[in-house]
């Protein structure tokens, strides 16, 4: 039946003998690569546990305890593609952070007007990094270097070398809240039924986009995918949602949906269309991949640059944002080395340093190897100084991996 | 008088191009000898050859220097032989002196420490010898390129040279600078260097050079003995491009119609140094269906005329006008000039044409996203089918319109970068060297595409540096020389001797040739 149905499709390529099936899988080394690499490592760590990694309790822990790293590696990856880097994010997120304690403590601010005057002093410290970097030229590496410092000095000013706790719990909710507890008490309800219900939103979504997308290009005559492989991508997704959904909301001692798994995949889903589909997104990577080129083709290469930065101070905000609610405080050393775990998540997803290339999923799926090494390791007792030493190799061993790939690609 | 270097029947191929075939070269000692030819003549080529850039074993023939057969392995091998070669991009670094460049990779040094003292009074004395005046440990950015210039000669000095080559030296110089270093190159030949100096400005050969040999098409054409004053610029110039016509154009039949761009008065100045004039007062103008070709040498100003016109993408101070069907324009940013209908496919493919990581589909729309989005939103099928479409057309040999452009050959490249201006749908397309690097066979589809162009009614304007290209595709052929247009024939009455006169015609000169 598989034979039959893929000589029907337009190209000779789905027709799948063995070395074909090599070949497919070769050209997608990288995107299939840092897939695996993430499976691997989640059984690898599942055995080694004993079982402790793939409970409700721990994959909650592992989304909500890593949620603000991949929502900076999101727009990290964005900055990286198109040639920069912030390293200022981790200061921006306290200060952010900072900032809305003193809106809801000291002036009395609603939660909700806290949250967005939050997100717009983001995008202000976006414009003032965009502003040096896109119009007076400066590179993104000294003048978010200078962020770094300007803004952990600002966060402590505004602190006064003290921390604010704690935050209305309506705050809270973002970083460490749960989809409606109070209708549903996990404890005494079987099954959460709202998870199951958005588990099989997800997914009937995930499968109603995915043959959309295929029969969009088959009647167009431009798929090149083999059918095989859609069924392989198709299946492991749904899969994926079902095992994700059974954790969250079926399993012994799930809590349900955390409101952060909420907001992370919509800014994935989003951001996913932005960069592939929109005409921002697609000068970006013009940029990155040549920006001489892409200014004489009519690219205002500089207002991309601009708001890039902008978009990333936001993000960097939403960050701080939940990472202050689920301490529930703002502290002087929040965010601390953030950036450099973002960065890492990008490289590690595939973004290549000299810009051009990456995507938001690559830098999601980089954040979580590190998230369940980081947890994975935790749970074994590996001390903090092992756990670093073992996430540098991991990083310098991802990029070689890039390295070596594109130049057997070349040659 | 003697023969210091000899160069015997050098061939030197590429893969897939002969850039020499057979070329001879005679120099006498303590003579200025010139070499002449068209741009991609091979004159380069073989000064490269001679200094081991291309190194023993990758070309045939020989060199015989002082009377013995020189195998030079690289660079630093002629250099120790006494025969240094001065780029046309100067080799010196910026931020350190005069006296540590002179030195650079030859330092004076004493048990591995650098002796300053010594180092900057050599310098002294190199510096006097070229005539400049400056502190030995001046910074070499703080100086003009004319003194950089004799800087590199001083390098060249230090390494006790026997033969100084020099590729255009006065290309990037003004004409006090480059009546400095044509004194200079005299007073050099009294204390018995030999020079061997490229240029294209017959005036200077004919001022200093004792022979000239003419290189056309990577074979030597002839030796003319210059320096009785008995050869006229008219007859370097007919060696220079006495080539048999045989390319083959494609046949068309022309329909021009009105006018639909016009560029008046337009003048530019250098990006940094702003007093420097690059483009003087150039008019020009085209028609419906009618192809123009711009001939200029190396330095003309060509690819700066054609820049500061898209979007100002070149050049500051920019004044003039633009005119589209007869009506004033701006086009003071390159998204403006796309607006106004104008396009220019660069003379650099990879630094400025393409994003050589990123596939055909995305190549080509990148002028012309707007057109296939709605409120910021691309359609990704409509793009395909729009790629998909130029493929064809343009016959751009890649399985899919997902193939990365990095890996596309020269002429599928270029097809590529037509394919974007194509469909940012303009009226005038300012195609910059569009040839170049191309093999024949797609040197002739590329005619054919724009051919098919000027018959859709477009306005073209070519610029290249092979005179039989333009005279085979133009209508009509303006000449640019050291930012001038200094002439402009139909192409009934363009010869490529008339032509060349016109493109090596000096600015003071100012009678009318042709």
């Amino acid at each position: 039946m598989s034979s039959a149905s893929a000589t029907r499709t337009p190209s000779t390529r789905t027709t799948s003998t063995r070395s074909e099936v090599l070949g497919f899988l070769t050209s997608r080394l990288r995107q299939i690569g840092i897939f695996l690499a993430l499976i691997i490592i989640v059984i690898l760590f599942q055995v080694l546990t004993e079982g402790r990694l793939l409970t409700a309790g721990n994959v909650s822990n592992i989304i909500v305890q890593n949620s603000y790293i991949l929502i900076l590696a999101i727009g990290m990856v964005m900055v990286i593609i198109a040639g920069h880097i912030d390293l200022s994010v981790g200061s921006v997120a306290a200060f952010v952070g900072a900032m809305t304690g003193v809106m809801v403590q000291d002036w009395g601010w609603a939660w909700w007007v806290a949250i967005l005057a939050g997100l717009v002093v983001g995008a202000l410290v976006g414009c003032w990094q965009g502003f040096w970097i896109a119009y007076v030229g400066i590179p993104a590496f000294i003048v978010t270097l200078a962020g770094m410092l300007i803004f952990r000095g600002l966060t402590q000013i505004v602190l006064g070398n003290t921390q604010i706790t704690p935050f209305p719990t309506e705050y809270r909710q973002l970083g460490g809240g749960y989809l409606f507890p109070q209708l549903f008490p996990p404890a005494s309800s079987p099954a959460e039924w709202i998870t199951v219900g958005l588990g099989i939103l997800a997914l009937l979504m995930f499968i109603g986009s995915q043959i959309q997308g295929r029969m969009k290009r088959v009647r167009l005559k431009l798929e090149t995918e083999p059918a095989w492989w859609f069924l392989v991508k198709v299946l492991f997704g749904s899969g994926l949602i079902l095992y994700l959904t059974f954790l969250l909301g079926i399993a012994p001692g799930s809590r349900g949906t955390p409101i952060v798994l909420i907001v992370l995949g919509v800014l994935v889903v989003v951001y996913t269309q932005v960069m592939n589909r929109s005409i921002f997104g697609r000068h970006i990577y013009a940029v990155g991949g040549n920006r001489n080129a892409a200014n004489l083709s009519g690219i205002k290469s500089r207002t991309v640059d601009f708001y890039l930065f902008v978009n990333m101070g936001v993000l960097a905000a939403l960050a701080g944002i939940i990472f202050t609610g689920r301490l529930n405080s703002a502290g002087p050393g929040a965010g601390n080395l953030f950036e450099l775990d973002a960065i890492a998540a990008s490289f590690i997803g595939g973004a290549a340093v000299q810009g051009g290339v990456g995507t938001v999923v690559g830098a999601i799926t980089g954040g979580l190897i590190m998230g369940v090494l980081n947890n994975g390791m935790s749970l074994l007792g590996v001390s903090t100084d092992y756990q670093q030493f073992i996430k540098g190799l991991v990083l310098l061993l991802a990029v070689a991996f890039d390295v070596w790939n594109k130049r057997r690609a070349r040659g | 008088m003697s023969t210091i270097l000899e160069m015997r029947s050098i061939t030197k191929e590429f893969p897939g191009v002969k850039a020499l075939q057979d070329v001879t070269l005679t120099v006498e000692r303590g003579h200025v000898h010139a070499i002449c030819g068209e741009n991609g003549a091979g004159k380069s080529t073989l000064m490269k050859v001679l200094s081991g850039v291309y190194p023993h074993g990758s070309y045939t023939g020989d060199i015989v220097f002082e009377d013995k057969v020189v195998e030079f392995k690289d660079i630093r091998d002629s250099e120790k032989s006494g025969i240094v070669i001065i780029h046309q991009e100067l080799a010196l670094s910026p931020y350190l002196s005069i006296a540590e460049n002179i030195f650079l990779g030859n330092e004076r040094a004493k048990r591995g420490f650098i002796d300053w003292d010594e180092t900057n009074a050599e310098a002294q004395k190199l510096l006097a010898r070229v005539g400049l005046g400056d502190s030995p440990t001046t910074v070499v950015r703080d100086i003009g390129v004319g003194k950089q210039q004799l800087v590199e000669i001083a390098k060249a000095l230090s390494k006790n040279v026997k033969i100084l080559i020099l590729d255009e030296p006065t290309a990037a110089l003004n004409d006090e600078d480059s009546a400095h270093l044509l004194d200079l190159i005299r007073h050099l030949k009294g204390q018995g260097i030999t020079c061997i100096i490229i240029s294209h400005k017959l005036n200077e050969i004919k001022a200093i050079a004792d022979e000239v040999t003419i290189i056309r098409d990577g074979r030597t054409i002839e030796t003319l003995d210059v320096g009785r004053g008995e050869i006229s610029e008219d007859r370097i110039i007919k060696g220079m491009v006495g080539r048999d016509l045989e390319h083959r154009y494609p046949d068309r039949s022309v329909d021009i119609g009105e006018e639909i761009f016009r560029v008046e008065d337009w003048t530019v100045h250098h990006p940094t140094d702003h007093d420097r004039t690059i483009i003087h007062g150039a008019s020009l103008s085209v028609r419906a269906g009618e192809v123009v070709g711009i001939a200029g040498l190396m330095g003309a100003g060509r690819t700066e005329l054609a820049m500061s016109i898209f979007g100002r993408s070149y050049g500051s101070r920019i004044s003039g006008q633009l005119y589209m069907h007869g009506k004033e324009i701006t086009a003071r940013s390159v998204p403006e000039a796309i607006r106004n209908g104008i396009a220019y496919a660069t003379e650099d493919r990879k630094v400025y044409g393409l994003n050589l990581i990123d596939d055909i589909k995305r190549n080509i729309s990148a002028a012309g996203l707007g057109k296939l989005a709605t409120r910021g939103w691309v359609d990704g099928g409509e793009e395909h089918i729009v790629a998909e479409g130029y493929r064809k057309s343009m016959n751009i040999k890649a399985p899919t319109v997902d193939a990365v452009t990095g890996k596309l050959s020269g002429g599928n490249q270029q097809k590529v970068v037509l394919s974007k201006w194509l469909y940012s749908d303009p009226e005038v397309l300012i195609l910059d060297e569009p040839t170049r690097g191309i093999d024949v066979g797609a040197k002739y589809e590329i005619y054919t595409i724009i051919n098919k162009l000027a018959a859709q009614g477009k306005a073209v304007i070519v610029i290249s540096s092979e005179l039989p290209e333009l005279l085979g595709i133009s209508d009509r052929i303006y000449a640019l020389s050291e930012g001038h247009i200094t002439g402009e024939l139909p192409v009934k009455d363009a010869t490529p001797e008339a032509l060349m006169v016109l493109m090596t015609k000096e600015k003071e000169a100012d009678h009318v040739i042709g």
